[in-house]
């Protein structure tokens, strides 16, 4: 056995991992309490195995690839920087890009992450063709919209629960660019941050960064970034078509103490962070994919900011009506308790694909907390005020919220379980995040 | 026949075959792989044909198999301009210590089969006055550790044998580049405890690779970090060394 745990490193927990190299080896991998891992950066328990957890990283192969159609065929291990790096100089980018690259493409799927557009383009599975699927039971399945589309539709969102994900299909973006037009507009309350981003609805990508340790009258104050893919023709001159990406250059050596993080360092912060955004506001200007999709990425291990016991990520969408008073409460009292992330994320949703599917029409509230004192009643408290609005929470982000929580936020879970249990009647596929919210007991 | 560079990568399905092929593909060279089972490269060159857009040959070669060598050569489709050889086998030290059986297959991946049919090519390509060869051979072969002697002596035998090559054929216009890697995540060296600092990825040898032929290096670590620590074990006295555990 071995300790895992999740990119926000809580909970940490044994399970046997294995890594196998052909798909003989990961049949022969299954047990009762399997489930499959990809680059390990779902933030809590949702790629740990009850008993063992598979690792895909070693299924990093391309089968084929369609420059016609930006049709492309390949490993569940594959990672969506590789993809980005590969395919991006040839005039082709994945559809939805999460905040991070270090993603497998199966962790992508499983976890049908969204990006900036979700709101006009919606999430990673709307662009999966077909998936190849080991099911619990045994069987390799192809699964797509025509066939087996229950299986398909569980899978996408589905947190890896349906089966180990082995290849699958997508459809790639054609681009003229890897340049991003990107124009920052400032919101100084959290109604202008609002209305900022339903004016953005039109634009392909659109963001929030919310300064959250802001309170009063400038509660919800945000630099909103709303981006285009950028034309040849609008590149500096000499600016390569496709930008190099950079390996993680400066990391985080080690754990730092938790006194680093506190009321005043991140005030200075995200004070700084808002001035410097908010002299760039208004005029339009050109940035690389990198820094606009994955600002977090350029530092390596970012997670140990937080220090050794790790952090939680607590990601809500409330839907649109009524989300105004919601989301106020909640900043409000995030402002107030002072220890929240350096930044927050607000973003508009649209609908779903997958039947588990976390997005649904509406505002989503990303938050980082780092583990100590109450901070896990604090967030019941807010669980309490996301499902009196109708919200729920992020699967691939939780690690810690109730039975309850879920219920009230997903009423299509008991679909899901039906479909999981016609897959698996034994129920060999089952993680730690089934085993918290959804297994029977 | 075409005009673009080409590589012909020896163990061809090991992690760092496949991220060799991946570097040098994606600097446009053509690829050839071999390995003991052509069915098992399949995956591998359609990958390097979905990605680069190159031409992918495979080719059946098994390293323990030296009457096949020169039929291996002899066969291949056009001599490509750099080889580089990543066949070996790490065994297990406390096995070969009483199995011959192991302990030979272990000397004779390491060393005899690699060197016999990098010298065999290096005759080809000095006739043909071109060409670079590239043998990954390791720290390991530094200097003999008690915990896997039978390993690093075949390495220390092949880096030599390189040694000596590389001297006689740079003045045919061939040049010959020796990789110690040092500890790498593959399939090899899963389950062991590996240094963390001190370990590397495929890719990132594969790129080292890339660049000590396109440069010209004549010995590689992988890691520089490695080049510090093997000159402290190599430095060691003996007497030292031997009370040491390692």
């Amino acid at each position: 056995m071995t300790l895992v745990s999740g990119w926000g490193r809580f909970p940490v927990v044994d399970s046997d991992v294995l890594r196998p190299r052909s798909l003989e080896a990961v049949a022969e991998a299954m047990v009762s309490g399997t489930v499959a891992r990809g680059n390990g950066r779902a933030y809590g328990d949702a790629a740990i195995g009850v008993a063992r957890t598979v690792a895909m990283t070693g299924f990093d192969r391309i089968r084929w690839f369609d420059p016609a159609t930006g049709c492309i065929r390949l490993e569940a291990g594959v990672l969506l920087s590789d993809l980005i790096d590969t395919f991006g100089p040839r005039g082709f980018l994945p559809f939805v890009l999460p905040g991070t690259r270090f993603v497998s493409i199966g962790g992508a799927i499983a976890a049908d992450v969204h990006g900036k557009n979700h709101h006009c383009e919606g999430g990673f599975g709307r662009y999966v063709d077909s998936i190849l699927l080991r099911t619990g039971e045994g069987e390799t399945i192809e699964a797509s919209r025509e066939q087996n589309s229950d299986a398909f539709f569980a899978t996408i969102g589905g947190m890896g629960l349906t089966g180990i994900i082995l290849e699958a299909t997508l459809r790639l973006r054609k681009v003229e660019t890897g340049w991003i037009r990107e124009r920052v507009i400032s919101a100084s309350d959290l109604d202008a941050a609002m209305r900022a981003l339903d004016a953005g609805d039109a634009a392909t990508y659109s963001v929030a960064w919310i300064d959250c340790a802001a309170r009063g009258k400038d509660l919800g104050r945000s630099l909103i970034y709303l981006g285009e893919h950028a034309g040849k023709d609008e590149l500096p001159a000499g600016a390569a078509a496709f930008p190099a990406g950079k390996d993680p250059g400066l990391g985080v050596p080690i754990d730092l103490p938790s006194m680093t993080l506190n009321r005043f360092s991140i005030r200075a912060f995200n004070e700084l962070y808002y001035r410097m955004g908010a002299r760039r506001a208004g005029r339009s200007h050109v940035v690389s994919l990198y820094p606009y999709f994955f600002p977090l990425d350029s530092i390596a291990d970012w997670n140990r900011i937080y220090g050794k016991r790790g952090f939680l990520q607590h990601q809500c969408v409330i839907p649109e009506n009524g989300a105004r008073a919601v989301l106020g409460e909640i900043l409000d009292r995030v402002a107030r308790r002072g220890d929240a992330s350096f930044l927050a994320v607000l973003k508009k949703l649209g609908q779903g694909d997958g039947i588990l599917s976390f997005p649904l029409p509406g505002y989503t509230l990303a938050l980082d907390f780092p583990v100590r004192g109450d901070i896990l009643n604090f967030l019941d408290d807010i669980d309490r005020l996301v499902v009196a609005a109708g919200g729920r929470l992020y699967l691939a982000k939780d690690a810690r919220q109730s039975r309850e929580t879920l219920n009230a936020g997903y009423p299509a879970l008991s679909r899901f379980n039906a479909i999981r249990k016609s897959l698996d009647p034994a129920g060999n596929i089952r993680s730690k995040l089934s085993q918290r919210l959804f297994d029977e007991v | 026949m075409t005009s673009r560079k080409s590589v012909l990568v020896l163990g061809g399905s090991s992690d760092i075959g496949r991220a060799v092929a991946r570097a040098f593909a994606k600097a446009e060279y053509d690829v050839g792989l071999a390995g003991r089972s052509v069915a098992a490269l399949e995956p591998d060159a359609a990958d390097l044909r979905a990605r680069y857009n190159v031409e992918v040959g495979l080719h059946t070669f098994d390293v323990l198999d030296i009457a096949s060598f020169e039929g291996f050569v002899a066969g291949l489709p056009a001599l490509p301009e750099v080889v580089i050889s990543i066949v070996g086998l790490l065994g297990v030290q406390q096995q070969a210590e009483s199995d011959l059986a192991h302990a030979t297959a272990i000397m004779r991946s390491n060393y005899e089969g690699p060197a016999l049919i990098l010298g065999l090519l290096a005759e080809k390509f000095l006739s043909r006055g071109s060409g670079t060869l590239v043998g990954v051979s390791s720290v390991a072969g530094d200097r003999g550790r008690a915990s896997n002697y039978v390993y690093g002596s075949a390495k220390a035998g092949f880096s030599a044998f390189l040694s000596g090559l590389r001297a006689r054929a740079s003045r045919g216009g061939v040049h010959v580049v020796t990789v110690k890697p040092g500890f790498v995540r593959t399939r090899m060296t899963e389950g062991m405890k590996l240094i963390g600092p001190l370990t590397v990825e495929a890719p990132v040898v594969g790129a080292a690779i890339l660049r000590a032929v396109e440069n010209k290096t004549d010995i590689v670590y992988v890691s520089a970090k490695w080049r510090l620590v093997m000159l402290i074990i190599k430095t060691l006295p003996e007497v030292v060394f031997k009370k040491l555990k390692f």
